[in-house]
């Protein structure tokens, strides 16, 4: 049985961790900023605790299998109510590993989350609701309308969903569109809203993901490096439509971006 | 065997308890934590909600704030009532006991009528939840209709904590008449109900509250059938703990929802 | 035979009548509304059986709609999204609350704390009657929101507000979501209530010799899940009343100023965060609630069976302290995404990683325990060993999503959901299995088939490994979880493989279930006559006649003399020294 044991949980280690090392299922290719050193703390992460899941994997099925009772007559049990040297020393070792690995990835957690946006960044106002996208650009005057919850009406789509209020001179220029289109290489200031209940942002080539939440307008940035279209999906449960809640995110160059805008300006004449 | 002959005669069976006391006590006490929790949760949602309130109103008049001053010293006036039942039972003189601890229950019977004629004024008035029925021909307080409207977090946070702690002493009241009268406590009880639901008209919220009082009345009777017994000094010391403990929550309450919300001229 | 002697010595036992009450007589009081822990324990147990058989049913049909999301089911009819999130939402609910919190603590708790600690019974037999029957009423009415007009709600087992606040923001957030609000309302109280009760007995009640440092690793977990429960159940409570008077009163808790498809909900000024903090100080305590008592079974088994003390008593009981402690610090490590301040998050990172620490000190005394021991490899042990490899497995996912760097990216993935499916779900279920089939004999008077004790082993721990291996890899290509399906996202269309590998998994594994279930029942009737002490082990309830009498000790009481893993002791008679027995002399380590 110890036999059994040790090749049973030493074949599931290996099987599993096979392919994680050989990245059969894995992050999409990085297009932000952010990308190459969340990854790479993915790839430390997955050494290190990968490392402690494999030695105390292997150490199970050993002892399994070593220590098994071998019939009467063996040698009886060490008796032995355990070391506190050891207990202090893989103490000490957990905490350098757990909180080194914690430490490591704090400059990236604060420059993604605890600085703002640099001024120069492109505002785009995202807004979720049961079960659409809607993105808003500010347009030449370089301020967003304002919106009303009372006059927002899905069936409508564009400004009549986002409940923009016409009477506001600095809404007349808002550019509204179904798909999230941004220049390469330029910071984006997302402002994170919803209508009705809790949904989550999740563009997972930009490793970026924030929950939308009602009542809060939440800010935050990144910066798209490759031009292309990234899906986005929305992550957190909303109702019956979450699963079909995606989008588009075209990165495109920086020129291609104002024409886009300046066109989408130009059909609201 | 060095101990292996121990008297018939207990608690020295066992280990020795938690600072010595007996069971039901540190029964009590770990209630009243879990409690004091559950209360916990119930102030940080009020912190929470005014802390992102811009413009909490400060709405309440003197005249609520000298009901409310009323309703303290009723419980304040109870807890002492309660010290003297607690020492009653201790000197084994059953009747003081029984008497002291029918005092308790009318203090907090006066602090719970009045606090429910408060709650009554205030719904008329307008300060009302939005699922409250409206209370027929009464005139609506222009002011308390605007808090209402305006931050509604106001009156759920009031109705809440408050009846929060109106539940506390309800049932304090009826824990206490059980250790008072025992069996006989449960047609009192019933008679309560009917009063209370029959009395009351259909839209106040204490029609359907009134039901706590029959579901009391089922749980203390599956007890009594349970357990029967008499109850003793201990018991009536741990009761005395929980009504002791309804009346500290109040002395947060009263001046988080009312002191720190009365109007300031 | 309780107070005799066993294999030759003397056991030290004396009379008590403290706590004791007579034995019931008549049906009803003895097996319906029975005051003694041991019936209300296999109450419990039930309970957690048909629960465990309903929540593992929802499962199946979860698993049926991934893959062929058109399958037209007898009697079930077809799936509907809004139906596939129902049945997840009900799917957590019955197993966190009514599984994973019920049998261990619950089940295995109350059966066999007052017998492990001396004592007759419980502190309070009439508060662990209610609180059994509380915890019935509260499944009852979670089942109940099935049947109503709507149906089950559809807002996950976290229930998130406002989702979980507004009729309107779907089917199932009508009277089904109310009933379960209600559901768990009632099962907070339950839970409060025996939390109560096991915390006063074990302080309260231990047999002489008993001390606090000689308890069983067992009690210890159950002890300090109880305080854990006492805590935390309180404030789900205030949450959950909220969450109704928002729904019925009209207050606004958890919900802003806001529209559902374009129409105002006249709710305004409430935070969802709100609703987030007070559930998941709740929650973060209660997934140790549902480990503890496993971690405490385990360690326990694998030191009878490796006839060997455990490794580290002291650091394992101060692991379970620590664990408890730094359990109410860390909640924010779910709500990284949430809108929470980013620099809470560098709090709750540290403090998560942290609690990971006293994880990880239990994993390797574990380790020690097996080391230079002399292993029998009977059907408890091998759920215990199956529990430190799934423990293990699924602790190291902890440390990446407690990192908010990380959790940016497997955030709501099945990343997750294999994280705690495998410590949460999968180890604490073996916790259970090896506490059935360890406690079985004491508790039913008969061993279980262990040819098919051990078969179920086999088909589970590969099946768990092979449902929930892959859910690591589908998180890390940011498949993301609560998607009744894959194929509109296209990068979660591309992994549709995986899905189909893991329901194939979960058929069969739900499948083995039946050994289990099967020889349970047979064993009852059938099995081989237990003895009293069948696997050789130290504790109080193998000293007691099988299954034990109404008051556990026939009328006397323990005197305790020794630790609970005095195994193996050089020049001992036999290789294991019971805690009634003289005392182990001067102990070396
Ligand atoms: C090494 C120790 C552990 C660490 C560092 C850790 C960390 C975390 C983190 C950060 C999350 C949130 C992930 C997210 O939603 O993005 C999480 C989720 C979860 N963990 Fe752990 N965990 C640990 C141990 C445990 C244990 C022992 C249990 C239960 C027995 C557990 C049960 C859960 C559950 C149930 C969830 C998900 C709840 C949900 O979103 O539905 N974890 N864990
Ligand atoms: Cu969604
Ligand atoms: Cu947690």
């Amino acid at each position: 049985m110890g036999l059994v044991l040790l090749v049973v949980i030493w074949l599931i280690t290996l099987i599993g961790s096979y392919f994680i090392i050989a990245k059969t299922w894995w992050l999409p290719v990085g297009a932000s900023a952010a990308a190459a050193a969340i990854d790479h703390h993915f790839t430390v992460s997955y050494i290190l605790m990968g490392s402690v899941f494999i030695l105390a994997q292997l150490a199970l099925g050993w002892f399994a299998w070593k220590y098994r009772d071998r019939g009467a007559g063996s040698q009886p049990a060490h008796y032995s109510h355990g070391n506190t040297k050891l207990e202090v020393l893989w103490t000490i070792l957990t905490i350098i590993l757990f909180v080194g690995l914690n430490l490591a990835s704090e400059p990236i957690w604060s420059s993604e989350r605890l600085h703002g946006a640099s001024p120069g960044a492109v505002q785009v106002e995202v807004t979720a609701m049961q079960f659409a996208w809607y993105f808003r650009y500010a347009g030449p005057d370089g301020k967003f309308g304002s919106t009303k919850p009372e006059l927002e009406d899905a069936s409508l789509g564009g400004a009549g969903a986002l409940g923009l209020d016409s009477n506001d001179p600095s809404s007349k220029d808002d550019v509204i569109s179904g798909v999230m289109v941004v220049p390469v290489n330029r910071e984006i200031e997302v402002i994170l809203r919803s209508h009705d209940v809790i949904h989550s942002f999740f563009v997972p080539a930009m490793r970026f993901k924030q929950d939308t939440v009602p009542g809060l307008a939440i800010h935050m940035h990144f910066t798209p490096i490759q031009t292309g279209d990234y899906e986005l999906a929305c992550a957190e449960l909303c109702g019956l439509g979450h699963y079909k809640m995606h989008g588009i995110v075209k990165v495109v160059s920086d020129q291609e971006f104002s024409q886009w805008l300046a066109a989408r300006e130009a059909e609201k004449q | 065997m060095a101990d292996s002959v121990v008297p018939h005669d207990i608690p020295s069976v066992y280990e020795p308890s938690l600072f010595g006391t007996y069971s039901k006590k540190i029964g009590m006490w770990l209630f009243l934590m879990s409690d004091s929790l559950t209360f916990g949760a119930l102030l940080y949602a009020y912190s929470y909600g005014r802390i992102s309130t811009p413009n909490w109103p400060t709405p309440f008049h003197s005249e609520s704030i000298v009901n409310a001053t009323i309703m303290t010293a009723f419980l304040l006036t109870s807890s002492l009532t309660m010290v003297l039942a607690v020492r009653a039972s201790v000197q084994k003189d059953a009747k003081a006991q029984t008497l002291w601890l029918l005092a308790t229950i009318a203090c907090g019977a006066g602090f719970v009528i009045l606090h429910g004629m408060e709650w009554s004024k205030l719904i008329a008035e307008g300060m009302t939840l939005p699922f409250f029925p409206p209370v027929p021909g009464h005139e609506v307080s222009a002011e308390f209709a605007s808090v209402a409207k305006t931050v509604p977090q106001f009156p759920s946070t009031f109705f809440t904590l408050t009846g929060m702690h109106m539940l506390h002493v309800t049932l304090g009241i009826v824990y206490l008449g059980v250790v008072a009268l025992r069996k006989k406590f449960i047609p009192i009880l019933l008679a309560l109900w009917l009063i209370a639901w029959l009395g009351t008209p259909s839209y106040s919220p204490f029609h359907y509250g009134a039901h706590v009082l029959l579901a009391a009345a089922i749980v203390c009777a599956i007890i009594l059938w349970l357990k029967p017994k008499v109850y003793d000094a201990s018991d009536v010391e741990v009761a005395g703990l929980y009504w002791h403990f309804v009346d500290l929550v109040w002395m947060f309450i009263f001046p988080l929802v009312y002191l720190m919300s009365a109007r300031i001229l | 035979m309780a107070g005799g002697t066993r294999g030759g010595e003397a056991i030290t036992m004396v009379s008590h009548d403290a706590h004791a009450h007579a034995a019931p007589q008549g049906f009803i009081r003895k097996y319906i509304f029975s005051l003694d822990h041991k019936v209300i324990g296999i109450q419990y147990f039930f309970l957690a059986l048909v629960a465990v058989l309903t929540g593992m049913f929802l499962s199946l049909l979860m698993r049926i709609h991934l893959v062929w999301p058109n399958a037209h089911l007898p009697i079930f009819g077809d799936i509907k999204p809004e139906t596939y999130l129902s049945l997840l939402t009900m799917h957590g609910t019955i197993m966190v609350f009514f599984v994973l919190t019920t049998a261990p603590q619950g089940g295995f708790g109350n059966y066999f704390l007052p017998i492990q600690i001396g004592a007759p019974d419980m502190a309070f037999p009439v508060l662990n009657m209610l609180s059994f029957w509380t915890t019935f009423l509260g499944f009852l009415v979670l089942v109940a929101a099935f049947f109503v007009t709507g149906g089950a709600p559809l807002h996950g087992w976290t229930g998130y507000a406002p989702l979980s606040a507004l009729p309107s923001a779907g089917p199932g957030e009508g009277l089904g979501a109310d009933l379960w609000i209600i559901s768990i309302a009632i099962f907070c109280i339950g839970a409060l209530m025996g939390a109560l009760n096991f915390i006063t007995t074990t302080l309260d009640m231990r047999a002489k010799g008993m001390t606090l440092m000689r308890m069983p690793l067992t009690c210890w977990a159950w002890f300090i899940t109880a305080i854990l429960g006492l805590l935390a159940f309180g404030v789900l409570l205030s949450a959950g009343i909220l969450l109704l008077m928002d729904r019925q009163l009209g207050t606004s808790f958890f919900v802003p100023l806001g529209t559902v498809n374009g129409v105002l909900t006249g709710h305004k000024g409430g935070s969802p965060l709100l609703w987030q903090h007070l559930f998941w100080f709740f929650g973060h305590p209660e997934v140790y609630i549902a480990i503890l008592p496993a971690m405490g079974l385990c360690s326990q088994l694998l030191s009878v069976f490796s006839r060997k003390p455990i490794f580290g008593y002291k650091a394992m009981v101060y692991a379970i302290m620590a664990i408890g402690f730094l359990g109410f610090m860390v909640w924010g490590h779910h709500m990284f995404m949430s809108g929470m301040s980013p620099y809470s998050a560098f709090a709750f990172s540290i403090m998560t990683m942290g609690i990971g620490v006293p994880s990880a000190i239990k994993t390797f005394n574990w380790l020690g325990t097996l080391w230079r021991g002399k292993i029998r490899f009977s059907s408890p042990m091998l759920f215990a060993i199956g529990f430190v490899s799934l423990f293990v497995v699924g602790g190291i996912s902890g440390p990446f999503l407690a990192q908010p760097v990380l959790d940016i990216y497997l955030h709501e993935t099945y990343f997750v959901i294999a994280h705690f499916h495998l410590i949460m779900g999968v180890a604490s279920i073996f916790g259970i299995f090896a506490a059935t089939y360890y406690w079985f004999p004491k508790m039913f008077g008969r061993m279980m088939n262990e040819t098919w004790a051990k078969a179920h082993f086999w088909l589970t721990f590969v099946g768990a490994y092979a449902i929930f291996m892959p859910m690591h890899y589908y998180g890390m290509a940011a498949g993301l979880r609560r998607y009744s399906q894959g194929t509109e996202v296209a990068w979660i269309n591309a992994l549709a493989p995986i899905q189909k590998f893991i329901s194939i998994a979960a058929f069969i594994t739900i499948a083995s279930q039946f050994i289990f279930v099967i020889n349970l029942f047979w064993s009852m009737k059938k099995g081989e006559k237990a003895a009293d002490n069948p696997w050789e082990a130290t504790t109080l309830e193998w000293i007691t006649a099988t299954p034990p009498p109404h008051d556990n000790f026939g009328g006397v009481t323990p005197v305790v003399h020794n630790g609970p893993y005095e195994y193996s002791v050089p020049g001992a008679p036999r290789d294991f020294v019971m805690q009634t027995d003289a005392e182990v002399g001067a102990k070396k380590h």
